[in-house]
């Protein structure tokens, strides 16, 4: 009955996604009426856009094993603190982010002053190089976080078991780490890949000019200058092309790790020596600095904006709190269930899987063309922007949501599945003693995840809104139209302080009451 | 309870009174109606005489008229650039405004019959007086910069003003548009979406010239009382842009919308624009400008194309640029 129940809600949920998803494609592409053929500047455009978001993702996922790996295995004092904080870079807004990165590596930022004084010639951040930089600045904490969370998942037992064992660090890495990184790495990398496929205003700024275009500029070439739907739709249907690609290759490449169930106590990993405390300091000193240096730079940069915010700044702020606890309460449902579905295998886990990849790789400009496209014969658009941005936030942060509990659900039902069947503990009483506990942790990093990002994102709404509809990003937008370049980056810190401030309650939470 | 039935009634009476005002409503650009832009000031300044309620409908504006296409809910469209206006023409959702020009103080001839101008301005490269002593005199010597000076300019295919800025380049270089772009391609630190992250680099120092308008010091003079930012002028000639105001053909509304057009044109209108909308009134002489706005250094000579020539162009001299840069 209850499994009968998760697997109908399972298929809605799925089926929602992609209908939020693919329907406005296709409605983009019914107005427009014709299928055209690459233009001649496209190839170029894909291969950027390919390399760099495979280098970008490969370069995150392997820079974020050995900080989570020294996270895992280290207390220190601010521990907490600064696994909080990961959180932060991933949640900027796109264009505040790459200010922040700008006062520290930019042509006047505190690298080129430092080199400058001890006589070195300065680098430069624009170019593909800078793409990458900020590419890995926004996600290395996401991936971070997501292995991290792989690490924490091993259980204790294990890690006793190989230190009677004498198991040496090389030991311990090759029969517990690598099937745990296993089956957490790909999901992050194929987050992470599609993330930078999509990406658009980071790489037009750093990446220095048309050398550094990407297929979504492209696409919004022919949505906002061309009004070419039928290309637009053409483009949004090469980046799902690549998606599906992706979510294929990945979903081959997991797999379960197969530990066993422990007691569920938090894992001591001692490792002893001068070497690995060196490294471990590194890892975490370097990924530190790199993250918190330029979150200091975008607080110090909107302080003096503070003092004069105008009213629509508040509303705003108030209106985007409100889109983000309704998007969250949504998406974090949806996607447990979705993840138990999936978890418990079976057919059609693999097509749900690759749905729940979809959104991160569907242009929000197509989307949001698409919608209101749809939208339009039945209501005018305006008085529809909140709803649709909460759905449209509901689609567009349920991947996150989705990849961070899978791994852990898979677990969880490998390890208690026949427990739980013994007992006969079943439906909301199995959510409640079982599955809840041990996925709180995920559970609360997603939800914090999915009401930051909710807080964010307007390419989608720049159709919709109206006056009376501006959420806090679309403010900020207009306050650096009319010159008010100090108040809008008071502004944006008000909205990333927000972000956080709801980050990190979800994310308290669940590490909180997590079991494991 | 006696109390809400009470509001209930009355707010029945305020949407009855509501419902008998006719609405006109105005498609704006996104900045328009913010407290910071012009929108509250035209919004009260035309109710006060029209007997109706203007309603601003603020977003992208030619894409949504597009996608609207006959439904669209506009009677008046506010905002739509002169590097646009060939395909919204196109689109043919206008009519001709019947207006009386005659009170246009423009540099150029406007001989249109669909679209009104209320505001103009020109391109140019402001630059900070504190980081450049001396700046390019001529656009012929942006070729030659100094090998330290960086320039930040907008990407033509997404923004209207790095659009405005390859056809500049264009229209004084012609056939030899790609050598202009390949000699100042090394300046370009880098190319933004829109011209507020150019802006934005540009006041935090990130960059010593950006593409703006010739009216960007007058924001910094008088809301700031900053000097130090200057627009650099070039006998050369400096791009023309402006707004245009058109009435929806299919409008419920035509004689309020042929009233708004016309109070367009007016003093009373114009007056709003410069220290709202940071350009040029349209329809005032220069002699009525606010105090400060005279001062401001302009351009002997405008470069104006018009949109037929402009279309012409715009894909080449974009493709040009592309290429140059991509090298």
């Amino acid at each position: 009955m209850a499994r009968r129940a998760v697997a109908v809600i399972a298929i809605s949920v799925a089926a929602f996604v992609a209908a939020l998803v693919l329907l406005p494609l296709a409605a983009v592409l019914w107005r427009a009426g014709v299928w055209p053929a690459l233009a001649p500047g496209d190839g170029q455009a894909l291969w950027f856009t390919l390399w760099q978001a495979l280098v970008s993702a490969s370069l995150s996922c392997l820079l974020a094993v050995p900080v989570a790996r020294a996270l895992a295995r280290r207390r220190f004092f601010g521990r907490g603190a600064l696994i909080t904080l990961m959180g932060a870079p991933f949640l900027l807004p796109t264009i505040v982010a790459v200010m922040g990165l700008i006062a520290v590596f930019g042509r006047s930022g505190l690298v080129n002053q430092g080199l400058g004084a001890i006589g070195l010639a300065p680098l430069s951040v624009y170019g593909a190089q800078g793409v990458i930089l900020a590419h890995v600045f926004l996600n290395l904490p996401l991936a971070v976080r997501m292995i991290l969370q792989g690490w924490q998942t091993i259980p204790a037992e294990r890690f006793r078991l190989a230190g009677s064992l004498g198991f040496a660090p090389a030991q311990v890495a090759r029969h517990l780490e690598w099937p745990m990184l296993r089956s957490v790495v790909p999901g992050a990398f194929a987050v992470i890949f599609v993330i930078c496929l999509t990406s658009f205003a980071v790489a037009l700024t750093l990446g220095g000019g048309p050398r550094a275009t990407t297929v979504e500029l492209a696409i919004y070439q022919a949505v906002r200058f061309d009004f070419d739907l039928g290309r637009a739709a053409m483009l949004a249907g090469v980046q799902f092309a690549l998606c599906a690609l992706v979510a294929v290759l990945i979903w081959r490449a997991v797999s379960t790790p197969g530990f066993g169930a422990g007691l569920g106590r938090a894992p001591v990993l001692q490792v002893r020596g001068l070497w690995h405390g060196l490294a471990d300091a590194l890892a975490i000193g370097g990924a530190a600095l790199f993250v918190l240096v330029p979150l200091a730079a975008i607080g110090l940069r909107g302080v003096p904006g503070l003092a004069e915010l105008p009213d629509a700044v508040w509303q705003g702020a108030a209106r985007s709190v409100v889109v983000a606890l309704a998007s969250t309460a949504l998406t974090v449902p949806a996607a447990l269930v979705l993840a138990l579905r999936v978890a418990r295998g079976g057919r059609g886990a693999g097509l749900m899987d690759a749905v729940a990849l979809l959104p991160l790789a569907s242009s929000g400009l197509v989307l949001g063309t698409g919608l209101f496209l749809m939208v339009q014969p039945f209501a005018a658009p305006s008085t529809l922007a909140l709803p649709v941005t909460v759905a449209v936030n509901v689609a567009l942060s349920l991947p996150f949501v989705y990849r961070l509990l899978l791994p852990e659900a898979r677990v969880l039902l490998s390890d208690y599945g026949r427990l739980s069947a013994s007992l006969g503990l079943r439906g909301l009483a199995w959510l409640r003693l079982v599955a809840l506990p041990r996925l709180a942790r995920p559970l609360g990093f997603g939800a914090g995840l999915s009401a930051a990002l909710s807080m964010g994102d307007l390419g989608v709404i720049a159709l919709f809104a109206s006056d009376q509809t501006a959420t806090l990003p679309l403010v900020v937008q207009r306050l650096m139209s009319a010159y008010r370049i100090e108040t809008a980056a008071g502004a944006a810190l008000i909205l990333v302080g927000l972000s956080f401030g709801l980050f990190w309650a979800f994310d308290a939470w669940g590490r909180r009451y997590a079991a494991v | 309870m006696r109390t809400s039935i009470l509001a209930a009634g009355l707010s029945c009476i305020a949407f009855a009174a509501h419902a008998q005002t006719p609405v006109l409503t105005v498609y704006a650009g996104d900045y328009f109606t913010s407290e910071w832009g012009p929108g509250p000031a035209i919004e009260s300044g035309f109710e006060a005489f029209c007997g109706c309620d203007l309603q601003f409908s603020t977003g992208d504006l030619l894409p949504r008229l597009m996608l609207e296409g006959a439904r669209t809910q506009a009677d008046v469209v506010i905002g739509l650039s002169t590097d646009v206006l060939a395909r919204a023409r196109e689109a043919g959702l206008f009519a001709p405004h019947g207006q009386d020009l005659a009170a246009l103080t423009l540099p150029v001839d406007w001989p249109d019959d669909t679209f009104v101008p209320f505001n103009w301005g020109h391109t140019a490269f402001i630059y900070d007086t504190t980081r450049m002593a001396e700046p390019p005199a001529t656009l012929d010597a942006m070729r030659s910069l100094p090998d330290d000076v960086t320039v930040v300019i907008q990407d033509p295919r997404t923004s209207i003003s790095g659009l405005a800025l390859v056809l500049w380049v264009k229209a004084v270089y012609g056939d030899q548009a790609g050598a202009f772009w390949a000699d100042l391609a090394p300046h370009i630190l880098t190319v933004t979406k829109d011209w507020s992250e150019s802006y934005g680099l540009f006041t935090s120092g990130e960059a010593d010239m950006v593409l703006s308008y010739t009216t960007s010091p007058a924001y910094h003079i008088m809301a700031e009382e900053d000097l130090t930012k200057q627009a650099a002028i070039f006998p050369e000639g400096h791009y023309f842009m402006a707004e245009t105001v058109g009435k929806i053909a299919a409008t419920d509304q035509p004689e309020l919308a042929d009233m708004f057009m016309a109070w367009v044109l007016t003093p009373e209108f114009q007056k709003v624009i410069p220290a709202a909308n940071w350009s040029l009134p349209a329809a005032l002489p220069q002699a009525d400008w606010p105090a400060g706005w005279s001062d401001l250094p302009l351009p002997e000579k405008v470069l104006f194309l018009t949109e037929t020539q402009a279309e012409a162009l715009r894909v080449e001299a974009v493709e040009e640029w592309r290429a140059a840069l991509s090298q």
